[in-house]
């Protein structure tokens, strides 16, 4: 088992250098520079100007090695500037250089300046996963317990009046991204038009203090859409148990209904949901983006569309980071939660 | 002129409607009698979810086709903006300020105006033929990739396949928006990236086309190289029209921005299908048929490509149909963010953006594209649903 | 619930019908289907697949499904109507009066709940008891089924047992409430022969320890002779005939039974003097069933305006012990008259040798562990061990064995698709070990050819039968045009006896006994010399697997080709090879024609595996043999003899000599040889495990 982990891990860790390595890439091509210079500096900087200012701020080096000192496992750049000024990655504004430390990337903790919010990365990011954190748990709350009943009740009796119901409820939330039921629901909940008012069409002052007036639809926005695909797995999951050979032994034992689903189909149908569940995180995160926006909730989400949206690219690219890295975790949970859950698999 | 009422603007949609009218008349009549001819596509009209769906999505495909195709549905042009009209409600008699106004213009907003004070029905009309111009064929192009790379590493599995499946799972880690913002903007286009990319993707379809033929006609060298020079000849001049802009003959050219948004999508898309394709190839291999095929020394691609592909139609076609439900959501998706598409552009996720603004107040400029998507995408899973129902029957 | 006494028949059923219903039409299943069991008796219930015996048990525990419906007739079970009981007093009676036990032991278990949890549930519902007494109830069962270690077997959960320990598992199961009646739906069907054989002792035993009555269903003649006391033969959804096991064996009166006996091989049966009558036409569809009687078609003594009029009653034997027949001409048949003489064969004279292997050796490298691997290291997996024989023009070599004996990795590497670790298989002279497939010239190809086993997987589902037959003329670059390829189809097709429209045709169109006569054209579109038939009849009804084989016989006489014809079935094996060649673990265990396997001295597992096969003769007398355990896994073989684990004779080598070396091939008598260590003189103690007794 230690070693199935060990191994995960280490496809996980290539995994997310390769994918932070894209997107430092993707987020440091000179198009992006240019635009980056011109906002910090002056919209009317001449080609050369740009250049010198990249130079200056240790943004022309290969990229490998620019990659290498943003990770940490490369001495941060010192540049003397030609008025005798050394400027440095780790070189903080009032500090000497001699007193600067030859390692600032992200594995030392330091994630960089946010040139939007002027601010420290790290403090952003940290602030921002406490919020959505926050709606994310409200979200798993509501959606998976429906999801699971929902699939469940559809799943134990295929063909049933009830299954069909349930099923065209199921499909018709994963027919509806985030964008539509948002929409949908502030205009029937929120608006003046409609007038029944009964929530907020914005979620900014759940941001300090939630209830249920101001935090309801983004949650549900955002739960609705991955319920009816948990749901409908979860029912195609149930129902292919209920057909197995084990299923009739049971019932053939004389054991009544409700226990046939509780004992014996529960868990084997569980399975496969379980890992629906745990992929679903990087479209919630898509959900988290959308809602955050719509609601104006300003957390992770909303943090990324500033980020891309205004070229900012140190918090940018600390926002990839920890949205690959929360994937990539989760898909691990996922894959040790599966040898647990399924006795087939034995691990020696 | 009053405003309409809402029963009168409802009577005047369904007449703007009447050719797609008559076109879901004469495909369901035509259909159905002939249902016992058609195999699964026949079938589909025993199921009744499958219809309901069938009908959904070809209701959009004609208003897609005539009114952005052929101009007919549209009651007014969709960029035109008319002040007077601005966030005026359903039913409202056009009026113009500036110039002079055109006698033979609609006489109503049937569906209200926007913020800029567009006509919201004619754009929810041509939005359709945003999404059924792109949709479909990056599902295609998707399938084509998937198909191509999930034969192979399904059928040999090994290193091949470890790598391979390594990359998609890289994709299929990145939140799709992330990516998004990453590749359609325009600093990226301006490395031309996407452009590589496209080049790289769209050599798919040929590489599938060129290795279909020559697998199944390789006993028969006349033959093959027929089927496989019209492929090459076709193929490679598309590809240098639609990939690098550079059909030798300037025919064929695609605009730029399209171009990014349709390979976003198309790499999104691609690992999933990957990994559906090698799951079924790793299940149907071990069939006997396969190995029937082995033993008499058929190679490698014409077992993958005539005797496993077609015996997993059944579940890729399903997921085909689920596929352009998702490709119109992250369509839609870009739009909302204003990724890739011109700001003035009338495909549904840039309008369903520019009416959340004033939701509060005036709800007829987001509504329509909302109900749109949303009856387009579930009649695409229906569709699906019905499709998998009857496959599974027989 | 109290169980109640009663002492009248446990189980009647009376002019049952059983339909389902689908959106098109009323499918009946079972029509006007009677039969009675008594107190401690067993029925058997034999029938082709679809002809609705398992319908009829799974009527009898009322679980028909969303759309099976009792349509006419009672079912009363000690006297009272099941028809009329409520869901509560139906699972009152299921698990605690009636049992069920099915085909697939894997399938039937719970994966995720422990044997034990699975075993105490059915006293625990069912009278209420602790569960301590469950388990200690149920570790008295276990014990009883006779499986090694009962305290861990109640802690593993299923896939962690093989597949003959699950069944017992299941049979466990089934006895834990001591029912008054145990169905079992082909039970053993999925099991090596030498676990059948195990399996079934221990039914038979545990039924008579318990007194419990059974309903046997099976296709098996053979097994219903061993196990039960009543027969009951079904066809198209009607039972038939029904009466004693020696009344119904050895004066049957009705056409299909008699058909039945004459189309599958007993012991006497021979290819060239005395082939086998196969039952002409095919199962009728449910839906297209002729009037009158059911198997009128297909019936020898059929009269048109008599058998085609009206529904056909069931009509007792008299002088019989409820005997009973569905046959209108029983007086005017003549029931003892010999078979009609089939076309009889000169045995052919077996040519030069076309195919030699020496010493081939094959063995694998597996991850040990195949989820998690890497760590612990490989295992080397020996599926062939030094394979020696060989084959000549226009012989059948039969190829026996059970699963994991190495049967089909020998085929594998024969056709190229693996390449050999050692020794040489030699082709015409030509050495083919090393040479994969692909680097195959098409003329080896097209010589050495495969027929499979399941003929629902050996056709393409998405290509015309003519097509596929088209391919392989293709690839083996016969004809020219496409015409003339078409034509070469076309005479493929009547090759294998099948009509010319079906080039048209998908495969799902065709039945299963049509599909494996494509199967055989396909091979034979190279005019190929070799062909490798692998179980090409075993998931065949009986009534088809007589057709079939002929059909081989027929086209290995006209084009002299050499078969390799690998089955476990050994009645089939006597009764078309030349040469036997019997397997165990990867190891030739013995080699000789077919008269000197057949019969004394045998090796030990020959001995074994004769007595496990069921024959359906009354007249014959088998020596009783029953091996315990499992086959080993070829991942862990024993050390030594591969045999020794199960072997009854290792007692007679002296000094442990099995446990230590495996055993040198030695030649008994010319071309017979035999991998074992028991002295000459053992051998030659050693008894027939067949006898036929005189009539």
């Amino acid at each position: 088992m230690a070693m199935f982990i060990l191994r995960r891990v280490g496809v996980m860790i290539l995994t997310a250098l390769c994918l932070t390595f894209i997107v430092f890439f993707l987020t440091n091509l000179y198009p992006n520079l240019e635009k980056l210079a011109k906002t910090q500096g002056d919209f009317r900087m001449s080609d050369e100007e740009v250049a010198s200012y990249l130079g200056r701020n240790g943004y022309l080096q290969p990229m490998a090695v620019k990659y290498g000192q943003w990770l940490g496992v490369v001495p941060g750049f010192v540049i003397e500037d030609r008025d005798g000024v050394t400027r440095g990655q780790c070189i903080e504004a009032g500090t000497a250089p001699e007193d600067a430390p030859r390692f600032c990337g992200i594995l030392q903790g330091d994630w960089g300046y946010s040139t939007v919010f002027r601010e420290d990365v790290g403090k952003i990011l940290n602030d921002k996963l406490a919020l959505t954190g926050k709606l994310m748990f409200w979200v798993m709350v509501l959606m998976v317990p429906s999801a699971l009943i929902l699939g469940i009740l559809a799943g134990m009796r295929e063909g049933s009046r009830t299954d069909r119901t349930l099923s065209t409820i199921a499909i018709t939330t994963t027919a509806t991204p985030e964008y539509v039921s948002g929409v949908l629901f502030i205009a029937v909940f929120a608006s003046t038009a409609v007038g029944l008012k009964w929530f907020k069409g914005t979620a900014t002052a759940a941001m300090d203090g939630a209830n249920f007036e101001n935090f309801f639809l983004p949650v549900l926005t955002i739960a609705l859409y991955g319920m009816g695909y948990i749901a409908r797995m979860t029912r195609a999951s149930m129902a292919e148990v209920m057909t197995a050979q084990y299923i009739r032994t049971a019932r053939l034992k004389g054991v009544s209904f409700p226990n046939v689903v509780m004992k014996h189909a529960l868990r084997n149908a569980l399975i496969a949901p379980f890992t629906v569940i745990m992929l679903q995180f990087p479209w919630l995160l898509n959900g988290v983006v959308i809602v955050e926006t719509l609601f104006n909730y300003k957390g992770f989400g909303w943090t990324l569309v500033q980020a891309a949206g205004n070229n900012d690219i140190e918090l940018l690219l600390g926002v990839s980071v920890i949205s690959v890295v929360v994937v990539l975790v989760t898909q691990l949970i996922s894959d040790i939660g599966y040898v647990y859950l399924n006795p087939r698999i034995s691990v020696r | 002129m009053d405003a309409l009422s809402w029963s009168d603007i409802i009577l005047r949609m369904l007449e703007q409607f009447t050719p797609v009218w008559i076109a879901l008349i004469v495909t369901f009549v035509l259909s159905f009698s002939f249902k016992r001819h058609l195999g699964l596509y026949g079938k589909l009209f025993d199921s009744p979810i499958g219809m309901v769906g069938y009908a959904m999505v070809m209701f959009w495909v004609f208003t897609g086709v005539f009114g952005g195709g052929f101009d007919m549905i549209v009651t007014h042009d969709v960029l035109a903006q008319s002040a007077p009209m601005k966030n005026k409600g359903p039913g409202t008699a056009f009026t113009q300020l500036m110039g002079t106004p055109d006698p033979n213009a609609y006489p109503y907003y049937l569906l209200g105006g926007d913020n800029l004070g567009r006509d919201v029905f004619s754009r929810m009309v041509v939005g359709a033929w945003e999404v059924i111009k792109i949709a479909p064929f990056a599902s295609l192009f998707a399938f084509m990739v998937g198909i191509t790379l999930g034969l192979p590493a399904g059928y040999y599995g090994g290193k091949l396949d470890t790598f391979l499946s390594f990359l998609a799972n890289l994709i299929l880690a990145f939140p799709v928006i992330l990516l998004f913002y990453l590749l359609v903007t325009p600093e990226i286009v301006l490395t031309g990236i996407p452009v590589y990319m496209a080049a790289v993707l769209f050599l798919f379809p040929i590489v599938f086309l060129v290795l279909l033929w020559n697998s199944r006609y390789h006993t028969q060298p006349s033959r093959r190289n027929v089927y496989v020079g019209i492929t090459l000849v076709i193929g490679l001049w598309l590809y240098l029209g639609i990939a690098w802009d550079a059909d030798p003959l300037g025919l064929v050219s695609f605009p730029p921005n399209l171009l990014v948004v349709f390979v976003a999508v198309v790499f999104v898309n691609s690992p999933t299908v990957f990994r559906i394709v090698r799951g079924l190839t790793m299940d149907i291999k071990t069939r006997d048929y396969v190995a029937a095929a082995q033993t008499r020394g058929e190679r490698p691609w014409y077992i993958m490509l005539w005797e496993i592909l077609p015996n997993a139609r059944g579940p890729l076609l399903v997921d085909f149909c689920l596929r352009i439900g998702y490709t119109t959501i992250l369509l839609g998706t870009l739009g909302f963010f204003g990724l890739g598409l011109s700001p003035e552009s009338p495909d549904w996720g840039s309008t369903i953006n520019d009416g959340r603004k004033l939701l509060t107040m005036y709800l007829h400029p987001a509504l329509p594209p909302a109900f749109a998507l949303l009856s387009l995408v579930l009649g695409l899973n229906l569709l699906a649903d019905g499709l998998r129902e009857e496959s599974l029957r027989d | 619930m109290a169980k109640l006494d009663y002492d009248g028949p446990i189980l009647e059923i009376e002019n049952l019908s059983i339909s389902f219903f689908t959106r098109l039409r009323e499918i009946p299943a079972v029509m006007d289907f009677s039969v009675t069991v008594q107190p401690g008796e067993a029925v058997g219930l034999v029938g082709e697949s679809g002809c609705g015996k398992s319908t009829v048990a799974l009527g009898v525990m009322r679980d028909l499904g969303v759309n099976g419906r009792i349509v006419g007739g009672t079912v009363r079970f000690k006297g009272r109507d099941l028809g009329d009981m409520s869901a509560a007093e139906l699972r009152d009676i299921r698990g605690n009066e009636i049992a069920m036990i099915y085909q697939e032991p894997m399938a039937s278990l719970n994966p995720a709940m422990r044997i034990g949890k699975q075993l105490i549930e059915v006293p625990m519902i069912h009278e209420g008891i602790s569960e301590a007494e469950a388990l200690a109830r149920a570790l008295e069962v276990v014990r009883d089924v006779k499986l090694p270690d009962p305290e861990r077997i109640m802690r593993s959960y299923p896939h962690q047992l093989s597949g003959g320990q699950q069944q017992r598992i299941v049979i466990a199961m089934a006895l834990m409430s001591k029912p008054s009646l145990l169905i079992l739906d082909e039970p053993t069907t999925a099991l090596d022969v030498t676990v059948e054989a195990a399996v079934v002792e221990l039914v038979k035993d545990l039924g008579k320890k318990y007194g419990t009555s059974m309903l046997f269903i099976s296709h098996n003649l053979g097994l219903v002779l061993e196990t039960c006391d009543r027969i009951c033969v079904m066809y198209s959804g009607e039972a038939v005939e029904t009466g004693s096991i020696r009344d119904v064996f050895d004066k049957m009166q009705h056409p299909y039974t008699q058909a039945l006996f004459r189309s599958i091989p007993l012991p006497g049966a021979d290819k060239n003097t005395r082939p086998l009558k196969a039952i002409p036409g095919n199962f009728p569809l449910p839906h297209e069933r002729p009037d009158g009687c059911n198997f009128g078609p297909r019936c020898d003594y059929f009269r048109a305006g008599l058998c085609d009029k009206f529904d056909i009653p069931m009509v007792g034997i008299k002088g019989d012990d409820r005997h009973f027949t569905r046959c209108l001409r029983i007086d005017e048949i003549d029931w003892h008259a010999p078979m009609e003489a089939m076309a009889q064969h000169e045995a052919t004279v077996p040519g030069k040798v076309v195919l030699k292997m020496e010493n081939l050796k094959k063995y694998y490298e597996v991850a040990a562990n195949a989820l998690f691997g890497g760590s612990s290291g490989k295992k080397v997996v020996k599926a062939n061990e030094t394979l020696s024989f060989e084959a000549r023009e226009s012989e059948t070599l039969a190829i026996v064995g059970e699963s994991g004996c190495g049967k089909s990795t020998f085929a594998k590497v024969l056709m190229g698709l693996e390449t050999a670790t050692e020794g040489q298989i030699l082709l015409d002279n030509r050495n083919i070990e090393q040479v994969p497939i692909e680097k195959r010239d098409t003329q080896t190809v097209a010589d050495v050819q495969m027929v499979f086993q399941n003929p629902f997987d050996t056709l393409n589902p998405s290509m015309t039968v003519g097509r596929q037959i088209i391919r392989a003329l293709e690839v083996f670059g016969i004809g020219d045009t496409d015409q003339a390829r078409r034509d070469e189809m076309l005479r493929l097709l009547d090759l294998v006896k099948l009509p010319r429209e079906f080039a048209e045709r998908m495969p799902r169109q065709l039945s299963g006994g049509q599909k494996q006569r494509v199967g055989i054209a396909r091979a034979f579109a190279g005019g190929a010399r070799i062909v490798v038939a692998d179980e090409p009849v075993s998931a065949l009804d009986v009534s088809v697997q007589a057709a079939v084989t002929d059909l081989l016989m027929e086209i290995q006489r006209k084009q002299k080709t050499t078969l390799l014809f690998i089955s476990h079935d050994l009645s089939i094996v006597r009764y078309l090879s030349d040469r036997v060649m019997v397997m165990y673990l990867g190891h030739v265990v013995e080699l000789g024609t077919t008269e000197q396997v057949f019969a004394p001295p045998y090796h030990p597992y020959t001995e074994a595996l004769l007595s496990a096969v069921p024959i359906a003769d009354t007249r014959i007398t088998k020596k009783h043999i029953v091996l315990e355990g499992d086959v080993p896994s070829a991942m862990n073989p024993p050390p030594g003899c591969p045999f020794q684990t199960r072997c009854r004779w290792k007692a007679q080598v002296p000094g442990g000599l099995c446990e230590r070396e495996v055993p040198p091939v030695r030649e008994l008598v010319p071309g017979h040889q035999v991998k074992c260590h028991l002295s000459q003189e053992m051998f030659d103690r050693m008894e027939p495990v067949i006898t036929v007794a005189a009539e």
